[in-house]
C-alpha cells in the first residue's frame, strides 16, 4: 500500500474533477458557456500525452545506451498509452469544437499539432510492426522515437508562433488566462491535471506488466 | 580524419552517378512528367497559395524518390566493405551532402520547368532560391536519415514515406511560408523564419550524427 499510494491519489482527483467538474460554478464567457468545463477533461489529456511520451522518449535513449529490451518494451508501451490519451483529447476536443466553432474539425494550429503527433506515433508502430528481429527492432525503433520526438517539439515551438490559434485563451479569445479564469476554476482544474496524468501512467504501468507476463508466456512454450 | 573520408565519399558517390547516367536521368524525368501532368490538368496558375503550395509537393515527392535510393539500393555487403574502410558518421555525412547538391540540381531544375508551364509568379527571386537552396539541404538531411531507417525494414519503400512525411512537416510548413513571402514580394525580408530553417537544418544533421552509430550495426 506504501508504495501505491499515487494510486489513490489518482482515483480521488480524477473523481473530484467529474464531480466538481459537473457541479461547481463556472464564471460565464461568452461563446463558451457550459462548454467551459470541457477544461477539466480536455486539456488535461494533452498534458498526460506529453509526459508520457517523454517516458517513452526517456527509454528509447535509455535503450540505446544499455540494450537491454525492459527499456524497448516500456517505450513502445508508454508509446501506445500516449496515443490512448491522444485519441481521447482529440475526440473530447472534437466534440466541443462542434458546439462552439460550429465543425468537427477546423484548419487550426494546435489541430495540426495534435494530427501530427499521431501520424507520427502511427508510424512509429508500422516501423516497429516490419521489423521482425527483436533487438534490431528495439534499436532502430528507439532511433525513430527520438528522431521523430525532437522534430515534434521543434513543431509544436515554431507553429504556434506562426498563426493564432481559435483555442480560448489564444488570439483574443475568452479562455484559461489570469483574468478569464477565476479560482474556482484553478480549483477543479490543477486536481484535474494531477489526476488524470496519475491515471495515464498508471494505465501505462498496466501495460508494461501485462506485455511482460506476455513475452514470459511466450518463451515458456 | 573525418573531414577527408567525407570528401573521399562524396567523390564517390560522383563517379558512381556519372557512370550510371540513366538513375539521375529517371529522377529528373520524372519530375519534369509530373510538372507536364499537372500542366495539362491546370493549364496555367494564377493564384499564389495554389502556385506554391504545388510546387512544394512536387519538389518534396521527388526528393522522397531521389534519396529514398541512398540507402535502400545499396547492398548489404557494399555497406559492411564502406564500414570497414571509413568511419560511420563519414559515410551518413556525406551522403547528406552529397544529396543535398542532387536536390539542388533537382530544384532549379524543378523551378526551371515549373516557371517555362506552369508560369512564374515570383517578385522577390533572391529570397526564393535562398528558401529553395535551404530546403534541399534540409529536404536531403532528413530524408538521408529516415532512408537509413527504412533500410533496415521489409517493406521499405512505402515507409520510407509514412516515416518521413510527418516529421518533415514543421521543415515544409516553414518553407511555403518564407516561399510565399517571396512570391509576394515583401519588402522586408522575415529573418527569423530564415533563422528556424537554418536551426532545423542544423538539429537534423546533429541528430543524424548521434543517432547513425546505433543504426549502421546489423
Amino acid at each position: 500500500m506504501k508504495k501505491n499510494w499515487w494510486k489513490v491519489v489518482a482515483v480521488v482527483f480524477v473523481l473530484y474533477t467529474i464531480i466538481a467538474g459537473f457541479l461547481f460554478n463556472v464564471p460565464a464567457q461568452p461563446i463558451l458557456h457550459e462548454t467551459i468545463r470541457n477544461l477539466y477533461f480536455h486539456v488535461p489529456m494533452w498534458f498526460s500525452m506529453m509526459t508520457i511520451l517523454f517516458v517513452s522518449l526517456w527509454h528509447s535513449i535509455k535503450y540505446l545506451s544499455k540494450s537491454n529490451i525492459e527499456s524497448d518494451i516500456v517505450a513502445s508501451q508508454a508509446a501506445h498509452t500516449g496515443m490512448l490519451v491522444g485519441a481521447l483529447g482529440l475526440i473530447t476536443g472534437s466534440i466541443w469544437a462542434k458546439y462552439t466553432w460550429g465543425a468537427w474539425w477546423v484548419a487550426d494550429t494546435k489541430l495540426n499539432g495534435a494530427a501530427i503527433t499521431m501520424l507520427i506515433y502511427l508510424a512509429y508502430f508500422v516501423l516497429r510492426g516490419s521489423i521482425d528481429e527483436e533487438q534490431k527492432r528495439a534499436r532502430i525503433a528507439a532511433v525513430y522515437n527520438i528522431f521523430a520526438y525532437v522534430m515534434l517539439v521543434v513543431f509544436l515551438m515554431i507553429l504556434p508562433r506562426m498563426n493564432d490559434s481559435l483555442h480560448p485563451g489564444n488570439g483574443g479569445n475568452p479562455g484559461f488566462n489570469k483574468y478569464d479564469l477565476d479560482s474556482t476554476m484553478r480549483m477543479v482544474f490543477y486536481p484535474a491535471v494531477i489526476g488524470w496524468i496519475l491515471l495515464t501512467v498508471w494505465i501505462f504501468t498496466l501495460r508494461v506488466r501485462l506485455e511482460k507476463v506476455k513475452r514470459k508466456l511466450l518463451y515458456n512454450d | 580524419m573525418l573531414l577527408k573520408q567525407i570528401k573521399y565519399l562524396i567523390a564517390k558517390e560522383i563517379k558512381l552517378e556519372i557512370r550510371n547516367k540513366y538513375a539521375l536521368g529517371g529522377i529528373l524525368l520524372y519530375v519534369v512528367s509530373t510538372i507536364f501532368v499537372s500542366y495539362l490538368s491546370f493549364k496555367s496558375i494564377v493564384t499564389p497559395s495554389v502556385w506554391n503550395a504545388l510546387f512544394w509537393i512536387i519538389l518534396l515527392f521527388a526528393s522522397v524518390n531521389a534519396i529514398a535510393k541512398s540507402f535502400i539500393s545499396e547492398t548489404k555487403g557494399k555497406l559492411l566493405y564502406l564500414y570497414t574502410l571509413v568511419s560511420p558518421q563519414a559515410v551518413i555525412l556525406s551522403k547528406i551532402i552529397y544529396n543535398s547538391l542532387l536536390l539542388t540540381v533537382l530544384s532549379a531544375l524543378c523551378l526551371l520547368v515549373y516557371s517555362v508551364f506552369i508560369g512564374n509568379l515570383i517578385q522577390d527571386f533572391p529570397l526564393f532560391l535562398l528558401t529553395l537552396l535551404l530546403g534541399s539541404f534540409g529536404f536531403s538531411s532528413l530524408l538521408t536519415m529516415v532512408s537509413a531507417i527504412a533500410s533496415k525494414t521489409s517493406n521499405n519503400f512505402t515507409l520510407m514515406a509514412i516515416l518521413s512525411f510527418p516529421i518533415m512537416i514543421p521543415l515544409l510548413m516553414v518553407l511555403i511560408k518564407l516561399s510565399k513571402n517571396a512570391i509576394d514580394g515583401l519588402e522586408k525580408w522575415d529573418v527569423n523564419y530564415l533563422l528556424v530553417l537554418v536551426f532545423i537544418n542544423v538539429i537534423i544533421i546533429a541528430l543524424s550524427y548521434l543517432l547513425f552509430r546505433y543504426l549502421w550495426r546489423d
